[in-house]
């Protein structure tokens, strides 16, 4: 035993194997590291990624700024920012020009003499709100068309994905301001016209990965035990195909939160007086050259940060979730 | 009456190709295929990969629509039967994968992936389900606590335990083994042999064995078919056609089977078949085997010979489909001249 040691050896305790079938469990017990769960194990490698770290941690920051001001939209005063968002105050914007950032107000006050603080507090809320209800909205359709067409393939499969060629050869942006158009202005318009928009990235997206994975033998192996094609589709197929779909929910927030900026820039977004990260970037622009620099900073500084979260926890979420650099 | 009994079975696959679709050809993998197993036996399947061993199998369970033929279970046609008949019938035929790591779901806890068919077919109350699907991990030789486990947390085997357990789960009567252990480390393969062996004898199963291992089926089988380009080219009890076979395919597939023993090994006479095989996309004409056979004459060339009895050399059951069938008596093996009387087919006069 003595010799043994000194060679070096680590597993030589305790290592009687009596019968064959003990051989099985023996590999687990050596096997290093105790197996973990498949969510424990993204985690694991998205803690590394500390681009994608930060990037969580602005967008639990952002949502939880949103979702209290939700609530509070809910309550009779309506806020909770610092000052109402929308009161307008001559006193505090000599010549028309706001006032610049001081301690009462650490980001200024507009040409109407309102907070910038409190409008970008409260048009986080929008954005927030923009960005999850019109992904969902995407993600409901997509998840719905993508797994069937994948699924039955055929002419369903050719119909469904021809609809989202459609939908990818106009150009993003003019599909939007034309469905704006149709729908008029307002923030449920906009939910619904980058929702409907977005479905056929999910739709695809999803498609690829039920075409794969409806050939495994788990897929074959319900079928034999009789589980009907819904069954097949939500318990077998489905969550084996949605670590891509986390990734592009990451990115597609981002990516709506950006589009609804546009939107408000153009005019067609969230009306006055309301906030809005692109309704604030349109109206201080001209302010900026005379010299009302704050303005427009904080809204779009907030805008930057949030997208850039989203997206830098995407991309790390996706090389978490990549089977290929798992190492 | 026989458990299952198949009838010409045939599968074809659709060579689709250009922007139409159209179907330019067909995949002969199951051409013709006919067998039938008995209650409690074990029927092997074996030929080289791609022979349409595993397709006839899938095709037996309707895991894919055959192409033409019967399959009676328990008397009842599955081919004719609904989606509702089917359904019941799903509860007495399961099969058992090669794969141990492709054929568990691995978002699902082994409790669920046990227990589905329980749920599927609505098997007992929740606690009831519960229960049985603990008695089955014990069955297949694990144990209660590994119920709450994923699939990625166990080994080849005992991945391989857990779809065994899946398969018994409604106390099936007909289990298709799909090279249940040909994807397991040489060190595992025995167990889990043992293990269907035990279940056998426990629950009265009936198996079919797909392998293309022929230590394996050996082992297991009690008749074995031999395959070859999507036909039964012999079928036999499992003793005679290891002993005394009578296609030329066989003799070779039986001659490539290692002995451990390196004298014998040594020394035996290893038949190298010439050539692969031939694409199922366009079989040779004729037998599908000459191309490659010692024994290929000019009639071999004209139709496939039917899979027909040769009477045997003892009176047992032993049917080839070869126009030369070697043939045995008091121990000396001979290969007749001319074609064998019963192989022609009736079509081919």
């Amino acid at each position: 035993m003595a010799e043994r040691d000194t060679s070096g050896s680590q597993v030589t305790q305790d290592l009687t194997i009596s019968t064959v079938s003990e051989l099985d469990l023996i590999e687990d017990k050596y096997s290093g590291r105790k197996p973990l769960g498949l969510w424990a194990d993204t985690w694991r490698r998205l803690k590394r990624n500390h681009l994608a770290v930060v990037g969580m941690c602005i967008i639990i920051v952002f949502l939880a700024v949103g979702m209290t001001e939700e609530i509070a939209s809910f309550t009779p005063k309506g806020y909770l920012a610092p000052y109402n968002p929308n009161a307008v105050n001559y006193a505090l914007s000599p010549k028309g020009l706001g006032s610049p950032p001081s301690w009462s107000h650490p980001f200024g006050t507009d040409y109407l003499g309102r907070d910038v603080f409190s409008r970008v507090l409260v048009a986080t809320r929008i954005s927030m709100l923009v960005g999850v209800i019109a992904v969902a909205i995407a993600l409901i359709i997509g998840l719905i068309l993508g797994p069937i067409s994948g699924y039955y393939g055929g002419w369903v499969d050719s119909v469904i994905m021809r609809t989202a060629d459609v939908f990818f050869a106009f150009p993003y942006i003019l599909f939007v301001l034309l469905i704006m158009t149709v729908l008029g202005p307002g923030l449920w318009n906009v939910f619904i016209a980058i929702g409907i928009l977005g479905w056929a990235t999910y739709a695809r997206l999803n498609r690829g990965s039920v075409l794969s994975v409806k050939a495994m033998e788990y897929v074959e192996a319900a079928r034999a035990q009789g589980a009907s094609d819904l069954r097949i589709i939500f318990r077998h197929v489905l969550p084996n195909t949605m670590a891509p779909v986390y990734v592009a929910i990451a990115m597609g927030i981002g990516g709506a939160i950006v589009t609804e900026a546009a939107l408000s820039f153009l005019g067609i977004g969230i009306q006055p007086p309301n906030a809005s990260w692109g309704k604030m970037i349109a109206d201080y622009l001209s302010y900026l050259a005379a010299g009302s620099w704050w303005m427009l900073t904080f809204p779009s500084v907030f805008l930057v940060i949030t997208v850039f979260g989203f997206i830098s926890f995407g991309n790390g979420l996706r090389d978490a979730t990549d089977p290929k650099l798992k190492e | 009456m026989s458990l299952l009994e198949v009838k010409g079975l045939k599968k074809h696959f659709p060579i689709k190709s250009g922007i139409l679709k159209r179907t330019t050809g067909q995949v002969y993998a199951v051409d013709g295929v006919s067998f039938s197993v008995e209650k409690g036996e074990t029927l092997g399947l074996v030929g080289e990969s791609g022979c349409g061993k595993s397709t006839t199998g899938r095709a037996v369970l309707r895991l894919i629509a055959p192409t033409a033929g019967t399959i009676i279970f328990e008397g009842v046609d599955i081919m004719a039967a609904s989606r509702a008949q089917m359904q019941t019938l799903r509860r007495d035929m399961q099969i058992i994968f090669q794969d141990p790591y492709a054929s568990l779901n691995p978002r699902m806890r082994v409790r669920n992936i046990v227990g589905e068919s329980l749920k599927i077919h609505n098997v007992g109350t929740e606690a009831e389900r519960k229960k049985r699907v603990f008695e089955l991990l014990e069955i297949v030789g694990l144990s209660t606590e590994h119920a709450e486990r994923y699939p990625h947390e166990f080994s080849g085997g005992q991945r391989q335990r857990i779809g065994i357990a899946r398969a018994l789960a409604l106390q099936p009567k007909l289990i298709i083994c799909d090279e249940p252990v040909s994807a397991l480390d040489v060190s595992i393969r025995a167990q889990v042999i043992n293990l269907l062996e035990d279940l056998q004898d426990e629950f009265d199963l009936t198996y079919v064995f797909i392998a293309h291992d022929l230590s394996v089926v050996k082992h297991t089988s009690d008749r074995v078919a031999v395959m070859y380009l999507g036909k039964i080219v012999e079928i036999s009890d499992s003793a005679v056609l290891y002993d005394r076979p009578q296609h030329p395919y066989t003799e070779a597939l039986l001659s490539a089977v290692p002995i451990p023993d390196p004298h014998t090994e040594r020394a035996r006479r290893r038949i190298i078949l010439e050539g692969d095989v031939p694409s199922p996309a366009n079989p040779p004409k004729g037998c599908v085997f000459h191309p490659r056979c010692p024994r290929a004459q000019e009639d071999c060339t004209a139709a496939m010979p039917a899979l027909v009895s040769t009477g045997g050399d003892a009176g047992e059951r032993h049917e080839v489909a070869c126009y030369f069938p070697a043939r045995f008596k008091d121990g000396e093996r001979s290969v007749a001249g001319e074609p064998f009387a019963g192989a022609s087919p009736p079509a081919s006069a």
